[in-house]
């Protein structure tokens, strides 16, 4: 009756399986690492409240007329494309760290957002988009009667 | 092998060894693009949050110093949920050589770009010699 098998029934736990599952799970969490991940570019911030939400974004250097924002339900788009330095040709690099060219960046928000209230600055190089809550997505506040 | 893709972060900038920051911020490295032509080298870095009053440009001996600081915005009435990126002071310095007219150093800002133009000294522009052929 307590032959070897009560191990089968998972009364005890195998320590060996126990280790064997630990190592697959360490595999897991450390197989990311060191793999190169293509990053989200701008990089950005979001700001949660009641009313809405603000997304702010680094962007410097940028001509605003190339900043593309489109809105569709509860989604944001920026769009846009930095141009590289006007350099004549007889200039010649001694460093170059800073990256040019096009961008997208679509980022879903938790509420449908207010097309028509929507509002974008873009100051000191940092974009900063505010986005309303649309009016009957707004939260309700619901009442709790007593007896 | 030159790395192809460049880092889209952006770098802090290492704290001097034995020693504190004054301000309890975040100190990143501005990204920056040098050239030069014959007459003037221009410097430019990203320094997105600055602009003409929180961006100081010293000079002090052959040493180049390019300072920033931005105050953390917060919208009102709105918490931070989510982040990418943080908000930090900036600083840089370079070595620049003698050649540099120290005296006629232009700085502008733009949309949180910082461009320097560095003219060059009028003995230190090149001279071409022309070579006379001898017969």
């Amino acid at each position: 009756m307590f032959g070897p098998h009560i191990w089968r029934y998972g009364r005890v736990l195998d320590p060996f399986a126990e280790m064997l599952r630990l190592r697959d799970q360490m595999n897991r969490i450390f197989s990311g690492i060191g793999q190169p991940v293509a990053a989200a570019y701008p990089a950005v911030n979001i700001w949660a409240g009641e009313t809405g939400a603000v997304v702010t974004a680094e962007l410097p250097g940028m001509d605003p007329e190339k900043i593309d924002i489109s809105v569709l339900g509860d989604t944001l788009t920026i769009a846009g494309s930095r141009e590289p330095e006007a350099v004549g040709e007889e200039d010649t690099y001694h460093r170059k760290e800073r990256n040019g060219g096009s961008f997208t960046r679509t980022l879903q928000l938790p509420f449908r957002i207010d097309g028509e209230k929507i509002e974008a600055r873009y100051e000191k190089g940092i974009l900063t988009v505010t986005l309303p809550r649309q009016e009957a997505d707004m939260p309700k506040k619901i009442a709790i009667k007593g007896k | 092998m030159e790395k192809e893709s460049k880092d889209l972060k952006k770098q802090e900038a290492p704290v001097p060894e034995g020693a504190e920051r004054m301000r309890n911020r975040k100190v990143y490295v501005p990204k920056v693009d040098i050239y030069e032509n014959k007459d003037s080298i221009v410097l430019v870095a990203d320094m997105p949050g600055v602009d003409e009053n929180t961006v100081d440009v010293t000079l002090e001996k052959n040493v180049l110093t390019i300072t920033g600081t931005v105050e953390a915005v917060r919208p009102e009435g709105m918490n931070l949920a989510y982040a990418e990126y943080d908000t930090g002071d900036y600083q840089r310095a370079f070595t620049i050589s003698d050649e540099v007219d120290k005296d006629r150093i232009e700085a502008t800002v733009k949309n949180g770009v910082l461009r320097l133009t560095l003219n060059k000294a009028e003995k230190a522009k090149i001279k071409k010699i022309a070579i006379k052929a001898e017969h």
